[in-house]
């Protein structure tokens, strides 16, 4: 039995999205920690029940966060940090779940036009939840 | 261009081991993560703005303790998952181990899972 091959190493779309996927869910697991440990170094010990944990573990924005007792996030250079992890958070999250929507997309639909319809919906996915999540960031 | 890769009906058939199983699960459950998270970041941004009754009761789904359950098994599977795959593609030697490593995987999942699940129990039981 064999795996999947992986993609031909070289400069093509589907071999950037191949290491993309990879450093993303990396990216991903170094900012769910630093928002994990920041929490508790600030104080987060009480009132944090899973919904909190997972809010600080992926997007800490401060109507998300307003239950734990810590400071407040929204002042000066914190806000300026939390809103630059959240937008690295919001990048990295969406590029790489809607690249595997693409990959399942690539691989289940047979014609060409299916296939150029699912692209193209991906594609104006991305960059709807790109500006909405840039929105909601900004404005909370 | 179409990755020529054998799917389909076919793709579908079990052939057999764990790691199928596993492509199987990570990729229900990527497909799932994708469809909550927009569902749940769709849903909230109506409900603050419009105060929409139905983005409301979609969130409150969410936060049953039973959708909770669920979520938390998706996405840490998902997590660990995606960590040995990673592993094993940064460095091919260790694939001739990876049977090691799906056993490792849910060496670390079950009880990560299990505390998770049994404190989440005792805090509705607690009422909190």
């Amino acid at each position: 039995m064999s795996s999947r091959p992986a993609p031909q190493i070289g400069f093509s779309f589907e071999y950037m999205m191949w290491i993309f996927t990879r450093i993303s869910g990396l990216v991903m697991y170094l900012l769910a920690f630093i928002g994990i440990v920041m929490a508790f170094v600030m104080g987060a010990r009480q009132q944090v029940d899973i919904g909190a944990l997972a809010r600080w573990t992926f997007f800490p924005n401060p109507n998300h966060v307003v239950d734990t007792n810590i400071p407040d996030v929204t002042l000066g250079w914190s806000n300026a940090w939390w809103q630059v992890m959240e937008m690295l958070m919001l990048f990295f999250a969406v590029t790489h779940g809607l690249n595997g929507v693409r990959v399942v997309v690539e691989d289940y639909m047979r014609n060409s036009w299916a296939r150029a319809l699912g692209r193209g919906v991906i594609f104006l996915l991305w960059i709807f939840m790109l500006i909405f999540g840039i929105y909601v960031i900004l404005a909370s | 261009m179409a990755l020529k890769r054998n799917v389909g009906l076919k793709g579908i058939k079990y052939r057999g081991g764990g790691p199928m199983i596993s492509w199987a699960l990570h990729r229900i459950s990527g497909l799932a993560i994708v469809l909550f998270v927009g569902l749940h970041v769709i849903s909230s941004f109506f409900m603050q703005q419009l105060g929409s009754d139905f983005a409301t009761a979609i969130n409150t789904v969410y936060e049953s303790i039973y959708f909770q359950f669920v979520m938390i098994f998706i996405v840490l599977f998902h997590a660990l998952n995606g960590l040995r795959v990673i592993i094993l593609d940064l460095w091919p030697r260790l694939i001739k181990y990876q049977r090691e490593a799906t056993w490792l995987q849910w060496l670390i999942f079950i009880p990560a899972y299990g505390m998770t699940v049994v404190v989440m129990i005792l805090n509705q039981l607690q009422g909190g």
